[in-house]
């Protein structure tokens, strides 16, 4: 026999490490070192990453927008104290179960909006008073947050809005009514649009 | 860049709940990777960027277990009830269980030495700097922590990090 990592390695290992990262994740939360919570949940536009921190909702990424990236740039700009500690997200993840079965057309949830500043949050915060199932488009929304000229710069906000879906920028279009750009690909936006037509 | 500590823990887990075995029996591991990991948690905003995370763990691993060593011997419990949980310690009767003995019946020194070369892999410069002392010593610790294992297994091969 040869004594190597293996030695010490047992058949349950696997069982025994999560259900230590679960003992991890509720000891950082009652020790206030959960900066960042995280999870990944399915939904029809694909798998969705929420993370929250400790005062909201800070973040919903699609997966073509690659969560491991979010990750680093949630480590990077809001803190590396980063876990995958689902339960800090049940609420929104509730929400967002109820949206997609037509249950809910707006959400409740206390939100962080510390990963946008300047032009684009006073876009990203008005997007909500576009109502379900309507749209506007890129200049209305421009007019509305009293810079009728910013047509572009309300495009990048939409583009990097970090909470896609809560913040509703699918519901804005570009002038001539066709869908135009969105962060979780058009076939999202589309998706999202005939959900919130239907109901 | 510093990654997500969920990371740190999918990748190094698995790591130190196997030093913390060796070190300290499958009783007090899970406690004691538990407390090294909120510890870890606690301290990682300022763990420098190009540091190796898994000799930052080991070492605070090492000093948890410590304090576990410590209190055990100030209480009248042996030491040696390591092996009394035969599912945790792979298939009963294939001589896994003599290993765990023969590795608990090691003095703490050389028993950390070897955790920390074979099971972790450092380097023993490394090793050094978590047990104190020169490499050359921890060097020693090791070898002579396997050389008494071997006593007991003959046919034990090594596998470990280049020292």
């Amino acid at each position: 026999m040869s004594i190597s990592t293996d030695s010490f390695a047992s058949p349950d290992d696997a069982g025994t490490l999560s259900r230590l990262q679960r003992r991890l994740e509720l000891a950082a939360e009652a020790e206030g070192l959960l900066d960042v919570a995280y999870t990944i949940v399915d939904s029809p536009v694909g798998s969705l990453l929420l993370a929250a921190t400790p005062k909201g909702l800070v973040r919903v990424a699609y997966d073509i927008e690659n969560h491991d990236r979010v990750l680093d740039t949630l480590a990077q700009r809001v803190s590396p104290r980063v876990l995958r500690a689902p339960r800090r997200l049940d609420p929104a993840a509730r929400e967002l179960a109820e949206y997609f079965d037509g249950r809910r057309r707006a959400f409740d949830l206390p939100l962080d909006l510390s990963l946008s500043s300047g032009f684009r949050l006073l876009v990203q915060r008005q997007l909500p008073s576009i109502g379900y199932g309507q749209t506007r488009s890129y200049r209305q929304v421009a007019e509305l947050v009293g810079n009728p000229k910013a047509v572009r710069a309300v495009g990048t906000a939409c583009a990097t809005n970090p909470l896609p879906l809560v913040l509703p920028c699918h519901r804005v279009l570009r002038n001539d009514g066709t869908p135009g750009g969105y962060v979780g690909g058009l076939s999202a936006k589309t998706a999202l649009l005939s959900l919130e037509a239907a109901a | 860049m510093k990654q997500p500590f969920e990371k740190v823990v999918e990748q190094h887990g698995g790591t130190v709940l196997r030093v913390c075995r060796v070190i300290l029996g499958v009783h007090d591991a899970e406690d004691a990777w538990s407390e090294t990991f909120i510890a870890a948690l606690r301290a990682y905003p300022d763990l420098p960027d190009d540091a190796n995370a898994e000799a930052w763990l080991v070492t605070i691993a090492h000093r948890k277990a410590i304090d576990v060593l410590r209190s055990r011997k100030r209480q009248p419990a042996p030491f040696g009830d390591v092996p009394d949980a035969p599912t945790t310690l792979g298939v009963p009767g294939d001589g896994d269980g003599d290993l765990w003995q023969a590795v608990a019946a090691l003095p703490d020194k050389q028993r950390q030495a070897v955790a920390y070369h074979y099971v972790a892999g450092l380097a023993y410069a490394e090793i050094a700097a978590i047990l104190g002392g020169s490499t050359d010593a921890a060097r020693r610790a090791a070898a002579d922590g396997i050389k008494s294992l071997r006593k007991k297994y003959p046919g034990a091969a090594m596998e470990g990090a280049p020292s």
